[in-house]
């Protein structure tokens, strides 16, 4: 599985790649192969909404199952990569890139902290 | 071989049925009311009649044969059950006709209620939820309701166990609870430290399904209950698994607040598209007046001369109404024969069986496949569909390489727990030939996936339709009806 050096993770196989005061976010490799082929996505939240670490920005739906995805910081919603709606495959085929799911406007950069590195994460995903 | 859609059958001004001459008036409807084309299949009877032949030759169900699903405890429904439900008195009754002319009925259900209560150690029983989720919702909104009488306002944390029945987030969150998810721990009981730091005064209860859904039952389940009821909060039971516990052991007894039974599943009565379920509640003393309204009681006691004289009660602290009428009366027939078959040492024999059934099979499979939390099961086991030295094999090539040997696949990718899962119940009514020739099969498929990957990956080969590619279907929809547009 790819596990990109510049990003945190949360346990929970959200990733977050953070640019100054803005985060994006979106799901590790593991969690879409583990998912399989995903068919479908919903996004909880608009574009404004102030929305606290934990709590559900998005529903994907593969085959085989259906998963929330956590923030995994705080923070108010400035894009949302609405173009998944219609292409959720992208989400198996480029789960690092261009199936980012939305950008945030971080409100407590500090949880950056909190969140996984690449090895731990690495660790982490071995012990599934 | 497949068979058309009705829609693709059809062929314009075929007919099945000639109405008789109108001997009224015709009167003008609407124009904004009128439609120009409606498109309804159009056929003669026998192609009617074929088409749906054809279609039920195809299906698989528990009469035709074995159908391990776990956690839906896919029982056969003896036929005697559908005797009962057909007898003319209860066939033609109608809900609103006066409480006199259905005392029958009414004592019916109310022997139900009271052998359900027996059964699970509750203390009182509502026969209205239509199916296990909507037990579930009745349940949660009897939580809510009990906090708000004690004026308790801040309790809305509803804590579910991650091997617990996939509804229960769902109805906990339709009852205007927020939801947390507690793990497992390595035995695959609740974990308890989790389970302790979240039982704070925000509490409004636990859903616990016992035996979980990995079949197991909880090694600490006083415990589990103790802490939840210290916090201030109430123990939902779910019912689904109760088949592992008939006569043996009650769910009343170990401090249970609230308990949803299936009777679809537990007591037999037809199951799936032979629907519709029932998911009768049945409550501890202090939350009898909340259950829904109304229930069945029994007004007067009966003497050598007269019949007992049965009525309705409007609990005290009621919830309110949860279904029309009184629920699903054919399905409540059914269960009431299926426990009067049995009779009470009957009933602790099918837990019995459906127990040793499945540990039958978890002993003959294990070495074949991963059990990962391999202990004593209850009715039901999981196993992992996946082999280190076979990666290209999953869980659902496994499902579909079982349709060739004739058998239902087990329920798969559930728990989400467990990787790869096959959850397996047999149910008590199969025979140990059945159980070994599934046994066997699930071996070889096992020899097979390291052998020849490829026969299972193109699996099922014997079906009338082979591998249904999921993904298109549910990427690229293609309706065969098509409607027509909807004028203001």
């Amino acid at each position: 599985m790819k596990v990109p050096d510049d990003l945190k993770f949360t346990k929970n196989d959200e990733w977050i790649r953070v640019d100054g005061e803005i985060g994006t976010i979106g799901i590790t490799d593991y969690a879409q192969d583990s998912l399989s082929d995903i068919v479908f996505i919903e996004f909880l939240v608009d574009k404004g909404d102030t929305i606290n670490k934990g709590e559900a920005c998005a529903s994907v739906e593969s085959v085989k199952a259906a998963a929330d995805v956590y923030m995994p910081a705080s923070g108010e919603i400035i894009e949302i990569n609405e173009s998944l709606t219609d292409t959720p495959d992208l989400i198996n085929s480029d789960p690092f890139g261009e199936a980012w799911m939305v950008k945030v406007k971080l409100s407590n950069p500090s949880e950056i902290d909190e969140l996984l590195d690449p090895n731990a994460y690495k660790t982490m995903e071995h012990e599934h | 071989m497949t068979e058309p859609t009705i829609f693709e059958l059809s062929s314009s001004g075929r007919k099945g049925f000639e109405f008789p001459k109108s001997d009224v008036p015709k009167a003008e409807l609407p124009k904004n009311l009128l439609r120009e084309n409606l498109p309804i299949p159009e056929l003669s009877e026998m192609d009617v009649i074929r088409h749906f032949t054809k279609i039920s030759q195809l299906n698989y169900g528990v009469d035709i044969g074995f159908y391990p699903l776990g956690s839906c405890t896919m029982k056969y429904n003896p036929k005697i059950n559908e005797e009962t439900c057909r007898l003319p008195g209860f066939l033609y009754l109608h809900p609103l006709q006066p409480i006199a002319t259905v005392q029958g009925a009414l004592g019916l259900m109310y022997e139900l209620q009271e052998w359900l209560a027996e059964i699970s150690g509750m203390s009182a029983v509502s026969l209205q939820p239509a199916a296990g989720a909507h037990g579930e919702l009745t349940g949660g909104l009897i939580i809510h309701a009990y906090h708000q009488a004690r004026n308790d306002k801040k309790r809305t944390k509803m804590l579910i166990p991650d091997s617990a029945h996939g509804t229960n987030p769902a109805s906990s969150a339709m009852s205007g609870m927020h939801i947390v998810q507690i793990p497992s721990d390595h035995r695959g009981n609740v974990d308890l430290n989790v389970l302790k730091a979240e039982a704070d005064d925000t509490l409004a209860g636990l859903m616990l399904t016992n035996p979980n859904t990995l079949g197991l039952f909880d090694e600490h389940l006083k415990e589990i209950i103790e802490i939840v009821h210290n916090a201030g909060g109430l123990v939902y039971g779910d019912g689904a698994n109760l088949n592992a516990l008939l006569g043996i052991s009650r769910p009343g007894d170990f401090g249970t607040d609230i308990l949803h039974f299936n009777l679809h599943k537990t007591f037999s009565t037809p199951h799936g598209g032979g629907g519709p379920g029932s998911g009768p509640v049945g409550v501890a003393k202090h939350l009898v007046d909340f259950l829904p309204n109304p229930i069945v009681t029994k007004i007067e006691e009966g003497t050598n001369d007269n019949p007992p004289l049965y009525g309705f009660l409007k609990p005290a602290k009621t919830i309110g109404r949860v279904k029309s009428f009184h629920g699903h009366f054919g399905v409540i027939v059914r269960a009431f024969t299926y426990i009067m078959m049995n009779g009470d040492e009957g009933l602790r024999e099918i837990s019995e069986h459906a127990v040793l059934n499945a540990n039958y099979i978890q002993a003959r499979i294990r070495d074949s496949y991963t059990v990962p939390y391999d202990r004593i099961c209850m009715h039901e086991f999981v196993a992992e569909g996946r082999w280190q030295d076979a990666p290209e094999v999953h869980a659902l090539d496994v499902a579909k390489r079982l349709m060739d040997y004739g058998f239902h696949p087990p329920t798969n990718y559930f728990p989400l727990i467990v990787h790869e899962a096959l959850m397996i119940e047999p149910t008590e009514t199969e025979n140990k030939e059945t159980l070994d020739a599934f046994s066997d099969a699930l071996i070889k498929i096992a020899k097979e996936a390291h052998e020849n990957p490829e026969i299972l990956k193109s699996a099922p080969h014997s079906t009338p339709v082979g591998r249904l590619d999921e993904v298109r279907a549910a990427r690229d929809m293609i309706l065969t009806c098509t409607f027509p547009e909807v004028s203001e």
